[in-house]
């Protein structure tokens, strides 16, 4: 670090000002988010008192939000469908990127041309038939629904970037354990997949928060609240008719993002690899 | 590693005609790989996408049988001056908010670019907005925007520049469509700040000495070195976010619900308002299917204007 430049007034206006400035217009709803839950609502409603800091803290929405609603049961539902779905699109993912990585084979330009518009194709597009079908397969109002579905919207983000990292282990390392004799599958198996760790994580961390993330299928196909995810019963339960109940919406808010921000903050560098990946590789 | 494994498959190995030989060959082995994902892909997306084509062709009320109506539906929207609302909103939100994370993700990543202290710990917290469940902080901006509590309006009368109560920001349809934009940008703007960071540190600094050497300004660098080698990543993610833009439901669910009076209604949100509301199936796939031809518009001229110089 230059100590000498640190100081002056060029610094401070082209580096301290508008990155404090864009960090308060980023940090801003998640701190207000934190002491609206822990606001009494007397505190909450009143024009009198300064709202900008909390002044008699209480758990009070929180230990209403785990009694009077279910949301230790939507959290355990957006999990399971979050890991369910990122298992099934990195398994997916990878069947798709390794033959497009490695081998030269009929049909692997249309493969690749499929994923990349799987990739573009937005979910309002699909959401009507979707909800057809998968109201006449039986399927509505379970997890099973958008464990389907999800992978839809991951698997080409996870073949796309395992592509990457596939195309990185040396040609030669295969070469030689092919002619050794070991077929392809062990190749891969034991050869390209150790080496390729880093991909998984950072696909597995990248789908796992598009998982969490999601709320138009699970908004469409999960109307009951014991197979509900975060997000959908929040709307639709701590909304009641006109009635906000904003103390709890703002502790749900906070708790159903803690978890992402947690495995977020431990693979950080991971995530930024893989959301940088394919803009700037490819 | 690898030694033990490799000698039993040599020793396995048969001289015949056999299945694991046949297992080998490229095309045999990657279709077999291939073939499961594709299969769940096409059951998933291809089918549906075709699906819906044909239940926009249909007069299908939600647990009913359907029929053939043609293109009657498509008309019907082209005659629904709704219809003509939402398209234009849909541009000017897409439109508006795209620029605004262009210039303000370029903007961020040029600071971000300096060298300081916790610039790793800066990164990561600018990037939570976009890692956290959108519909959860949505529901924190709502809370931030509300009628009768809003912070902004507290802020705003406490500094004496508004009179109380101060403006409705979801209320008003101006200000709804720029309350939307405003949390749209919050949300995308980490996306494309860190991309275009990441794609500013593979540019080579002796490209800016020796347009330093060369007279450069620092505008000159800019406009010279950093921006052409540039356009791919602001291609890429531009893309990506007007794309994703265009096709959002969430924010504007949540924010505003298409209110008020439909002034921030955009093609998603009302094709889910007609078909899962109103339960008439085949008008709303035809709505969430009119998407299709401006957006493949919208990539195209994006493609000729932004397309990456040939000489590199």
């Amino acid at each position: 670090m230059t100590v000498g430049d640190r100081t002056s007034l060029g610094r401070l206006l082209k580096l301290w000002l508008p990155l404090g400035v864009s960090l308060l217009f980023t940090l801003f709803p998640f701190y207000w988010m934190a002491i609206t839950s822990l606001k009494p609502n007397q505190e909450l409603y009143s024009r009198k008192v300064m709202p900008l800091i909390v002044h008699h803290p209480t758990l009070k929405h929180y230990a209403d939000l785990f009694t009077e609603t279910n949301f230790l049961e939507w959290t355990w539902n957006t999990f399971v469908v979050a890991v369910v779905s990122t298992a099934i699109s990195l398994i997916f993912g990878a069947m798709l990127a390794y033959p497009l990585a490695r081998i030269r084979f009929a049909g692997a330009a249309l493969v690749s041309f499929a994923i990349a518009a799987t990739y573009l194709v937005p979910q309002p597009l699909l959401f009507v038939p979707l909800a057809d079908i998968i109201n006449s397969l039986g399927l509505g109002d379970t997890l099973t629904s958008v464990i389907l579905t999800y992978p839809t919207l991951l698997i080409p983000f996870c073949a796309w970037l395992l592509l990457g990292y596939f195309r990185t282990v040396p040609g030669e390392l295969e070469d030689a354990a092919r002619i050794d004799g070991a077929s392809r599958l062990q190749t891969l198996v034991k050869i390209v997949l150790p080496l390729c760790g880093p991909g998984f994580i950072s696909a597995g961390i990248f789908a796992f928060t598009l998982a969490q993330n999601e709320f138009l299928y699970a908004l469409i196909f999960l109307t009951k609240t014991e197979v509900r995810t975060v997000p959908v019963g929040a709307i639709s339960e701590l909304v009641r008719g006109d009635v906000f109940y904003w103390g709890q919406l703002m502790a749900a808010a906070l708790l159903g993002s803690v978890p992402v921000a947690i495995i977020y903050s431990f693979f950080v560098e991971h995530y930024v690899a893989g959301l940088t990946a394919g803009s700037v590789k490819g | 590693m690898t030694a033990p494994s490799l000698a039993q498959a040599l020793s396995h190995r048969r001289p015949a005609f056999s299945l694991g030989r046949w297992f080998e060959q490229p095309n045999v082995f990657s279709w077999l790989m291939v073939t499961p994902p594709v299969l769940f892909l096409a059951a998933l997306v291809g089918y549906p996408f075709f699906y819906g084509i044909w239940l926009s062709l249909m007069d299908r009320p939600v647990a009913s049988e359907g029929t053939f109506i043609g293109f009657a539906n498509y008309v019907q929207a082209w005659h629904d001056p709704v219809f003509w609302q939402v398209v234009l909103n849909t541009f000017v939100y897409t439109a508006v908010a795209t620029l605004l994370k262009m210039f303000g993700g370029l903007g961020l990543a040029l600071v971000m670019n300096q060298d300081f202290r916790f610039k790793n710990l800066t990164r990561a917290l600018l990037l939570l907005p976009f890692i956290v469940p959108t519909v959860l902080s949505t529901i924190a901006w709502q809370w931030i925007l509300d009628p009768a509590f809003s912070i902004v309006n507290w802020t705003l009368v406490a500094l004496n520049l508004v009179s109380p109560p101060g403006p409705s920001w979801l209320g008003n349809p101006h200000l709804a469509m720029g309350a939307l934009i405003v949390v749209n940008v919050w949300r995308g703007l980490p996306f494309y700040a860190i991309t275009l960071l990441a794609g500013l540190q593979t540019i080579s600094p002796e490209l800016y000495e020796a347009a330093t050497i060369d007279g450069a300004t620092t505008w000159d660098r800019f406009r010279f070195v950093t921006l052409p080698l540039m356009k791919p990543v602001i291609f890429i993610v531009t893309m990506f976010s007007v794309i994703f833009t265009f096709a959002d439901f969430q924010l504007i669910y949540v924010l505003t619900h298409g209110g008020p009076a439909n002034a921030t209604q955009v093609f998603a949100t009302y094709a889910f308002d007609i078909a899962m509301t109103g339960g008439q199936f085949g008008q709303g796939a035809a709505i969430a299917l009119t998407m299709v031809p401006p957006l493949a518009l919208l990539i195209l001229a994006m493609a000729l204007y932004l397309r990456p110089d040939k000489t590199t």
